[in-house]
């Protein structure tokens, strides 16, 4: 525990904790120190000079960030000599800043503006020189204006602390001093990730977003809190309007990102006034033509369509694909038109591809089926073991927190086939084949066994299954392993003892590890370290899923799945149904439903004759295309809800348009089972319509009376029947959302599951075997395909393809390859080939580069042109039922 | 690649000067040192090797680089030419020294002539200032000077090496 001190500003006593500075214990009791260079997350420099304040019996001024608190001290914040400081060190800022206030961009929200006005320098007393700059203007994000630099390092400190990026510094010496890149070279080529994180700190002009350029003042802007529609992360962000468009967005405090964004959520928002937004309803005609419809055209279609299909072929003629991408309440209300008003569980959503294998291992082995720990304790961790994600791409903001363990010493272990930017700062870097990751962490916990690392006590009370899995993993050697998985046994064996004698260890994976047909296994087998090394219920500890979309998490947890009634209640017990019958007044399904590869067969086959797909676009984003699309135009009616005319929307036969996230209200959950409220900033494009209205009216126009006057109604009904839900309230929410369990309105929300039990009882030591992939390479098909997500684009680039700085950045596909097989088949960096599998074949362009498996190429999944699904194979998960999209055999040939 | 024909440079590669030095803390600037000696100067492509080897960002070794007078990124001459224009010199006509060497060298100061014989630097004092005006090449001063005789002055040195007449 730290010490408190006591000490006296401006005559108030106030006691604060040792280490703090002047500053903080200032701030924290609301006397407020005008500053610079100072940020809270960054470490302070002390250059500005403009928080001096008079601290008795020292000599000089002192600088109040850099100064620490001492026990006695007594300090002045506003003396007549610090006024006469802070004006000069104005002064004399002014006099080489350019003062172009009335025309510049940041006018009315520049802090040096804000101070100038404050301390009432109307003008600089010095003629100072000119510095005589450039504005550094390479890239589509934001530039960068040296003029207005008053190089108090934030940008600098920002990209070199947290984001870890260093591209810029402090160049040449005294007055000509600037901040840029080596040799002023454009960003990207310096290492730039345009999370734009340095713009968001500079307290003057100088870093600029380019988008809202021109187009508001600051006073004109109204800012709305709400939460990024791209990944799992779910970071706060600030939705900057004028006259009801989006000019800017700006990372909000607090939350799970604390002011922190990636590029997609800073840069990639311009997808919503885009031109191509559908704003009428559509229903194609005789013609094959989509004509514009009015709303209760296209709804009575679809009721009366629906009806006709139920009375002809029963309620399992139908298929609903619900979406990540839409809130709580409105996958609430799918499922419950799928069950309570068509009849039948085939419901599901795209969790089904990406961490449905999460949610039906963790529930065996822990009983709750989420990230155990919140992504705030991560810092506490001092090894952080990575398998199967590529954080910074695909997580961004988590891959800034990781950076945090990682400064104070953590250490770090990855396991991928690419050497990922994580992978390349490992202190242990494990290369396995894709595929084999089963035999890595069986063999991880052999070690952990055999060296008697397992921690004897917590194995005794909180797991079963030790003794069995003891026997069961003897064959799992170092040297079989070796063998299997491509690593050196004495790199596992380090891993595995690097983890085990952590205090704290976490695990953080995602898709690398689910998307097998042996994804389950995988899971369990990462659940089985964290169990036999206590490595769980404490902060800085746990097996962390890292989920892909905004409100995969929230989807999953109102069971948009066939399976499982919300709050995963399964279908198949009587009493649990008994419940939601009770509640929806109507009779349930009893049996499960098919998961959405399974309705695309049985839409081959004929077995499935409607379906309804709200924000989903298997037609990019599922395995094996050629059939989603055979499947898809056997239907004999495609209803598909969207922002825009995916390619999924083409083959219906109405489209129904749909509000982005940007549009309405309702809450998101995120990967760290966070439950946050998003807020509806601009009014909907043309007569576009939230999701749950949509779905409402459907269900009214068949017949069940749904009467919700808001989401903020539907989670009433919620928290009523979804027992982790239960303390829900929009209310409650507030700024900083609240993790489920919440069982009740009083109850606080829960940071780290599993603390003193497991949500089942005792945390379970699984057995699971190591299985091969479904398909292995061949003669015909020699290379492992590998498929994944890069950081400028999203799933099927519906939003981030029509975002012009994402296009301009990443306007293409790639595939990597490994430098020696490049070789081996005559590919050039560069270079056009044709990539096939067995289901199908893409042209695409290489890159060659050593961050891949010798044995794999990767092509990202987000480009319908050269789509990686052509090639993938629909092989599921026995239990899981999640495709292997990460394990396909291909040839690649290069093209003249 | 370098400035000046040292046969060192070519028996030590950078490789051969990181090799002592990676892993150990507080590297940059002696490697910067010891790279400007062999090479005469620092390369672009040094630095980014120096960076990579010490696994410290471009841009700061180029902050480093760029922060200290004794570092110099261009290639240098092989004589160095410095005229002083501190107060004592600049009172008995420096600048026309200055503007007699820039003419004979066709060169601005801070610049080196194409055929990397000579670099022309100001400098603000000697400490010769009895001597003023005076210029210093390599590490001989030369007091007194008249711009009249600048161009022999030159023409003395041309061909020759400033490891010849001692060093930096």
């Amino acid at each position: 525990m730290s010490q408190t001190i006591t000490i006296t500003i401006n005559g108030q006593k106030i006691t604060t904790h040792q280490g703090a500075s002047v500053l903080e214990a200032a701030e924290e009791n609301g006397i407020n120190i005008p500053r610079l260079c100072y940020h809270p997350m960054l470490e302070s420099t002390g250059a500005c000079r403009l928080c001096v304040v008079e601290v008795e019996k020292a000599r000089t001024l002192q600088p109040s960030c850099t100064t620490p608190v001492t026990e006695g001290m007594v300090v002045h914040t506003e003396s007549p000599r610090v006024m006469d400081a802070r004006k000069t060190v104005i002064d004399l800022l002014l006099a080489n800043h350019p003062e172009d206030c009335l025309t510049c961009e940041k006018n009315g929200d520049c802090e040096l503006q804000n101070y100038a006005y404050q301390y009432g320098i109307k003008h600089t007393s010095y003629k100072g020189e000119r510095k005589d700059y450039p504005i550094l203007d390479d890239n589509p994000f934001y530039q960068m204006d040296p003029e207005k630099c008053i190089l108090c390092g934030r940008c600098v400190r920002m990209c070199d602390e947290v984001v870890n990026h260093h591209v810029w510094d402090y160049a040449h010496r005294g007055f000509v001093t600037k901040v840029t890149t080596a040799y002023d070279m454009p960003v990207e080529e310096g290492n730039c990730i345009f999370c734009g994180n340095c713009v968001q700190v500079c307290p003057t002009g100088a870093l600029l977003p380019k988008y809202g350029m021109g187009k508001a003042r600051s006073w004109e802007i109204t800012k709305i809190r709400t939460v990024c529609p791209y990944c799992g992360v779910g970071c706060n962000i600030y939705l900057h309007v004028k006259n009801n468009e989006v000019i800017k967005v700006s990372g909000a405090e607090g939350g799970p990102n604390d002011t922190l964004l990636c590029v997609k959520g800073r840069f990639g928002f311009d997808f919503i006034n885009h031109k191509d937004r559908l704003k009428t309803p559509l229903i194609k005609g005789e013609d094959g033509q989509f004509h514009t419809a009015s709303w209760d055209e296209a709804l009575d279609l679809v009721a009366r369509r629906f009806a006709e299909i139920k009375e002809k072929h029963g309620p399992n003629a139908f298929g609903g694909l619900s979406s990540a991408r839409c809130t709580n309440e409105e996958n609430y209300l799918m499922q419950k038109l799928m069950r309570a008003v068509l009849g039948t569980n085939n419901v599901d959503h795209c969790a089904r591809l990406c961490h449905a294998s999460s949610v039906v291992g963790l529930n065996i082995s822990l009983g709750s089926a989420a990230m155990t720990n919140s992504i705030a304790d991560l810092v506490e961790a001092d090894v952080i073991f990575i398998i199967g994600s590529n954080t910074t791409e695909a997580h961004p903001v988590i891959g800034m927190w990781v950076n945090r363990p990682l400064r104070k010493g953590a250490r770090l272990i990855v396991a991928d086939p690419r050497k990922t930017e994580f992978a390349e700062r490992a202190h242990v870097y494990l290369q396995q084949l894709p595929g084999t990751d089963v035999a890595l962490l069986n063999t991880m916990a052999h070690v952990i066994i055999k060296e008697g690392w397992y921690k004897k006590e917590f194995v005794e009370k909180r797991t079963e299954g030790f003794a069995e899995l003891a026997k069961f993993l003897e064959p799992y050697t170092p040297e079989y392993a070796e063998r299997v998985t491509g690593i050196a046994k004495d790199e596992i064996i380090e891993a595995a003892r690097i983890y085990a004698e952590a205090k704290n260890a976490t695990i953080l994976y995602a898709m690398g590890i689910t998307q097998h047909t042996t994804g389950v296994d995988n899971v369990q087998a990462i659940a089985n370290l964290a169990l036999l090394t206590g490595n769980i219920g404490r902060e800085g500890t746990g097996v962390n899923p890292l989920r892909g979309q905004n409100n995969v998490q929230g989807s999953s947890d109102m069971c948009a799945l066939p399976n499982l009634l919300p709050g995963y209640m399964p279908v198949t017990d009587p009493g649990m149904r008994g419940t939601f019958e009770k509640a929806w007044r109507v009779s349930l399904p009893a049996k499960p439903g098919l998961t959405v590869v399974e309705m695309i067969h049985a839409a081959e086959k004929g077995e499935i004759k409607a379906m309804y797909v709200v924000g989903e676009n298997p037609m990019v984003s599922d395995p094996d295309i050629q059939h989603v699309e055979e499947g898809l135009k056997n239907l004999e009616f495609l209803v598909v809800q969207d922002i825009f005319l995916s390619e999924t929307a083409r083959l219906a036969d109405v489209v129904l348009p749909a509000v982005s996230f940007a549009e309405k209200t309702g809450t998101f959950t995120n990967t760290e089972r966070r439950i946050q409220l998003l807020r509806r900033a601009v009014e909907p494009i043309g007569q576009a319509k939230a999701d749950w209205w949509i779905i409402q009216e459907l269900a009214r126009r068949m017949g069940y009376a749904m009467d919700y006057s808001s989401p903020e109604d539907i989670m009433t009904e919620i928290a009523s029947l979804v027992p982790i839900y239960g303390g829900v309230t929009y209310e409650r929410l507030g700024i900083q959302g609240l993790q489920w369990p919440i069982p009740d309105k009083t109850h606080p929300g829960t940071r780290i599951l599993h603390r003193d039990r497991f949500t089942r009882g005792l945390g379970l030591l699984a057995k699971v075997p190591f299985k091969e992939p479904d398909e292995g390479p061949d003669e015909e098909f020699p290379l492992i395909l590998t498929t994944g997500r890069i950081l400028y684009h999203y799933h099927t680039g519906t939003m981030t393809r029509r975002s012009k700085g994402l296009h301009a950045i990443r306007p293409e596909g790639y595939m990597e390859i490994h430098p020696d097989t490049a070789g081996r088949y005559g590919v050039k960096d560069g270079q056009w080939v044709k990539v096939t599998s067995k289901r199908g074949q893409i042209r695409i362009k290489a890159q060659v580069t050593a961050k891949m498996h010798p044995r794999a190429v990767f092509i990202p999944f987000h480009f319908v042109e050269a789509a990686a699904n052509m090639l993938t194979n629909p092989a599921l998960d026995p239990q899981a039922k999640i495709p292997e999209y990460k394990v396909a055999a291909v040839r690649v040939e290069p093209e003249p | 690649m370098s400035g000046h024909d040292n046969t060192e440079a070519k028996s030590r590669g950078i490789e051969d000067i990181l090799t002592g030095y990676q892993g150990r803390p507080g590297a940059l600037i002696p490697v910067l040192q010891e790279t400007q000696e062999v090479f005469g100067y620092l390369s672009r492509e040094n630095m980014e090797k120096i960076a990579g080897a010490l696994h410290i960002p471009f841009s700061k070794v180029y902050g480093v680089a760029t922060f200290y007078a004794q570092f110099h990124l261009k290639p240098r001459g092989r004589n160095i030419i410095r005229v002083c224009l501190g107060t004592a010199c600049h009172v008995r006509g420096g600048e026309k020294i200055l503007d007699a060497v820039s003419k004979e060298l066709n060169i601005k100061p801070g610049e080196t002539t194409k055929d990397l014989q000579f670099t022309l630097e100001r400098v603000a004092c000697l400490g010769a200032c009895g001597l003023a005006p005076t210029l210093m090449v390599n590490n001989e001063t030369h007091g007194r000077m008249k711009p009249e005789n600048v161009p022999a002055l030159i023409q003395n040195y041309r061909g020759r090496d400033r490891e010849e007449t001692a060093v930096h």
